[in-house]
């Protein structure tokens, strides 16, 4: 099946009923799949919006309203999002964003890239919040990691961004999926009419200062915790290496590619793989800087994850980049000539 | 003694923090009675903007879900669409729904969305501070058109009622003003109006308030109310936009 | 095993399909298995072509940026691709509406007259399922019965002719000399 259309499934299992998206290459597989199957389930809404402003605003009052709500872009789209995006974390709402990363900045191109890293890691819209970051490596992942976006949003009633890139999205491969864990969301955090009770309201802004502050250092106890619980990463070929690679999605599919052909040649090389890319896995990298005196960072683009390497190591190991931005998708025979070019530094 | 006249159960017991003379708290008044009177407070969800309104979840004993600036029409997409049978209503002034939200309102109008909009229209940002507004009449001072709003270089006050009304999901436009009692009688009648057909699942209805705003028109409230009627009617008539009841 | 294919041709004739079909039937056979089209502005009766990577292990990069194997249905294809082709890898193409031969000493040429012989049986959309046929008998990758299970899978809800004509053209493919 193909990675765009595996979202959508995934999404819908996972008991997504509403989505709203916009036109845009190269995820439009992913709406056109909403569009057809979310009327197979009993509430499923798809809207096509106008814009990707509306889109998200409206994934704002589905989810308000108790829904499991979704939104899926390219990397143009997803900087218009980013309002949206920013007001969900400020009311604590859960919400899943799909990023299928193109080519820019600006228009760019419609090719996979990892241009969006730090748009992604960093919050992406204004003020003091984070957002889980998932990065699937394969369309079985894919289908994994949309459900347990739909989980880790209710959890922490925070939104969570799913970041692959056009490969990921175009490509076919088989995939299973899971049955999905029954949604654990406590009513009193869904909107529906005050009913018999006391009414309540969903609200960002907050004038006063020291309020404000309240909110903000609660967000924050909430990513600590988040932080402690919820790193994911996978490890290849790390026992022996002499060189990490550190690499996530589609580069560190290649980067396996080349850590075999490496192997070959006998290069003791192997790959640290963050599957969260927030947050972020620098314990993990730390300790194997206490084996590893050098580690080669692979992104598609000009190196962004790096920074977060570099401060994960501080100082503690030597640390190269490889990257090839603007939609070029790397070879794993490119990736391993780089990867003997280090070792014979 | 018989009691005539008491807080609508819809409002908290809590003064406004509205400028005296503003429009706002007389039309949350008219909303909260047409709620008691319908008797949906219990199943209506309402939806404040980015501007004097924001803090309306303070007033309104209902639940309520703040939008970003613009965006509350797509918000009540949002929850009318998970929630058919509740009663969504967003509340915006003119910047947020006819310049910043103008996509958002357009779309939700033209998709015959089954919720409600009150527009307060002002002809002025005023919780930033008295900007021009896309309704700022021509000729009308604001901080950013110091000699007055110019149609070369400030464009012309939008009619957005009336651009709605040529949208054929939209079932019911109307332009009322909350500057007399004769016509805050009209405005109630039109609200309660408004979200009697989102009750009957009719399709869009907005109500635009004409609000008086004496703080930024740099008025008195009476000379305010006095405005609305000379000056703000002329370029904004009142009354009945589209009704599309006798189709119902 | 690692063994990477690109078919290639105008819109229409069936390219997709054909990548679909295959990867299936390697799916059938239990392989890992990537399928990349490509994708792009959309434009009617441009060239589209997809990538198709079958394994025993798990497939690091679903591009082929030196195929095994290259299946070609217009020119165009043939001289975007042909110098792709890794050495001692094979260009199948569609002889009946290509005359030129590829310049490659290194690779084995198949020239396949899938056209004529789709024509031949009433209906040349089948061109694909043909240069399918000939294509899995001469590289030994996949078992025909995988093919056809494939097919199947794809054209499930199609009517029943569909698929006959279609098995048809895939078996004239395949006994091709």
């Amino acid at each position: 099946m193909q990675g765009n259309r595996v979202i959508g499934e995934a999404a819908i299992r996972a008991g997504c009923r509403f989505y709203a998206g916009y036109p845009i290459t190269p995820q439009n597989e992913l709406t056109e799949y909403m569009a057809e199957h979310m009327r197979r389930v009993k509430g499923g809404v798809f809207i096509q919006a106008e814009s990707e402003l509306a889109a998200i605003n409206m994934v704002l009052g589905a989810s308000a309203a108790g829904a499991r709500a979704m939104t899926s872009s390219s990397s143009p789209g997803i900087s218009l999002k980013q309002e949206g995006i920013s007001s969900l974390a400020a009311d604590e709402l859960p919400a899943v964003i799909v990023n299928i990363m193109r080519g820019g900045p600006g228009l760019g191109n419609i090719l996979p890239s990892q241009g969006d890293y730090f748009q992604a890691t960093r919050g992406g819209g204004h003020g003091d919040y984070r957002t889980i970051v998932l990065a699937p490596a394969s369309v079985q992942e894919l289908a994994d990691l949309t459900m347990d976006a739909f989980d880790l949003a209710d959890r922490y009633r925070n939104p969570v961004l799913l970041l692959a890139d056009g490969m990921m999205g175009q490509m076919m491969e088989p995939v299973e999926f899971r049955t999905p864990s029954p949604r654990q969301y406590r009513e009193e955090y869904i909107l529906r009419g005050k009913g018999t009770g006391k009414s309540r309201f969903i609200r960002a802004l907050i004038l006063d200062a020291i309020r404000m502050e309240e909110h903000n250092w609660k967000l924050y106890r909430k990513y600590q915790v988040i932080a402690e619980e919820e790193v994911r990463f996978e490890t290849f070929w790390t026992d022996d290496a002499e060189i990490l690679i550190v690499a996530y999605g589609t580069a560190a599919r290649i980067a396996k590619g080349a850590i075999k052909r490496s192997r070959e040649m006998g290069i003791a090389v192997g790959l640290i793989r963050p599957i969260t890319l927030w947050p972020f896995p620098g314990e993990v990298i730390r300790r194997f800087a206490e084996e590893v005196g050098s580690f080669l960072v692979f992104e598609m683009n000009t190196g962004q994850m790096l920074e977060d390497v570099k401060l994960a190591l501080e100082g503690r190991a030597r640390v190269d980049f490889y990257g090839r931005p603007g939609g070029v998708i790397p070879t794993p025979a490119e990736l391993a000539k780089v990867i003997a070019y280090q070792v014979k530094r | 003694m018989k009691k005539v006249f008491s807080r609508p159960r819809t409002l908290k017991d809590v003064p406004f923090h509205y400028c005296s003379g503003c429009g706002h708290s007389i039309t949350h008044r008219l909303i909260a009675e047409a709620i008691d009177e319908l008797g949906i407070a219990d199943r209506t969800i309402g939806i404040p903007p980015a501007g004097c309104a924001v803090i309306a979840y303070n007033y309104f004993d209902i639940d309520m879900l703040e939008a970003p600036h613009g965006r509350g029409c797509a918000v009540a997409t949002g929850m009318k669409r998970v929630l058919p049978d509740r009663i969504i209503f967003s509340y915006q002034g003119d910047g947020d729904l006819a310049a910043i939200g103008t996509a958002e309102t357009f779309h939700a109008a033209n998709r015959g969305e089954n919720i409600t909009v009150l527009f307060i229209n002002n002809a002025v940002y005023g919780m930033t501070g008295g900007q021009m507004a896309p309704t700022t009449l021509l000729g009308q001072t604001s901080t950013t058109t110091p000699p007055g709003r110019t149609a070369v270089l400030d464009g012309h006050p939008v009619h957005f009622s009336e651009v709605l009304a040529t949208l054929a999901g939209a079932v019911y436009v109307e332009r009322c003003a909350v500057n007399s009692p004769a016509n805050i009688a009209r405005a109630k009648r039109a609200i309660r109006k408004a979200f009697q057909y989102q009750m009957q699942d009719r399709g869009f209805s907005l109500v635009e308030i004409l609000s008086q705003c004496p703080t930024n028109w740099k008025m008195r409230p009476t000379d305010a109310c006095r405005w609305v009627d000379e000056v703000m009617t002329k370029e904004f008539p009142l009354g009945v936009i589209k009704d599309l009841q006798a189709k119902g | 095993m690692l063994v990477k294919s690109i078919f290639a041709g105008f819109g229409g004739q069936g390219v997709l399909m054909m990548g679909y079909v295959f990867a299936h039937a390697a799916m059938n056979e239990g392989c890992y298995v990537t399928y990349l089209p490509s994708y792009g502005v959309e434009v009617r009766g441009g060239t589209a072509n997809c990538t198709v990577c079958i394994s025993d292990e798990e497939i690091a990069s679903p591009i082929a940026s030196e195929p095994d194997y290259l299946v070609v249905m217009n020119k165009p294809s043939l001289f975007t691709y042909q110098n792709r082709v890794s050495a001692g890898g094979a260009i199948f193409l569609n002889s009946s509406i290509i005359d030129n031969l590829p310049s490659r000493p290194d690779v084995r040429v198949h020239e396949i007259p899938a056209g004529a012989v789709a024509e031949s049986l009433g209906d040349l959309r089948v061109q694909n399922l043909v240069m399918l046929g000939a294509f899995v008998r001469r590289t030994d990758v996949l078992s025909p019965e995988a093919v056809l299970k494939g097919l199947r899978q794809i054209m499930g809800e199609r009517k029943k002719n569909v698929i006959e004509i279609n098995r048809r053209a895939f078996a004239a493919g395949y006994e091709l000399k």
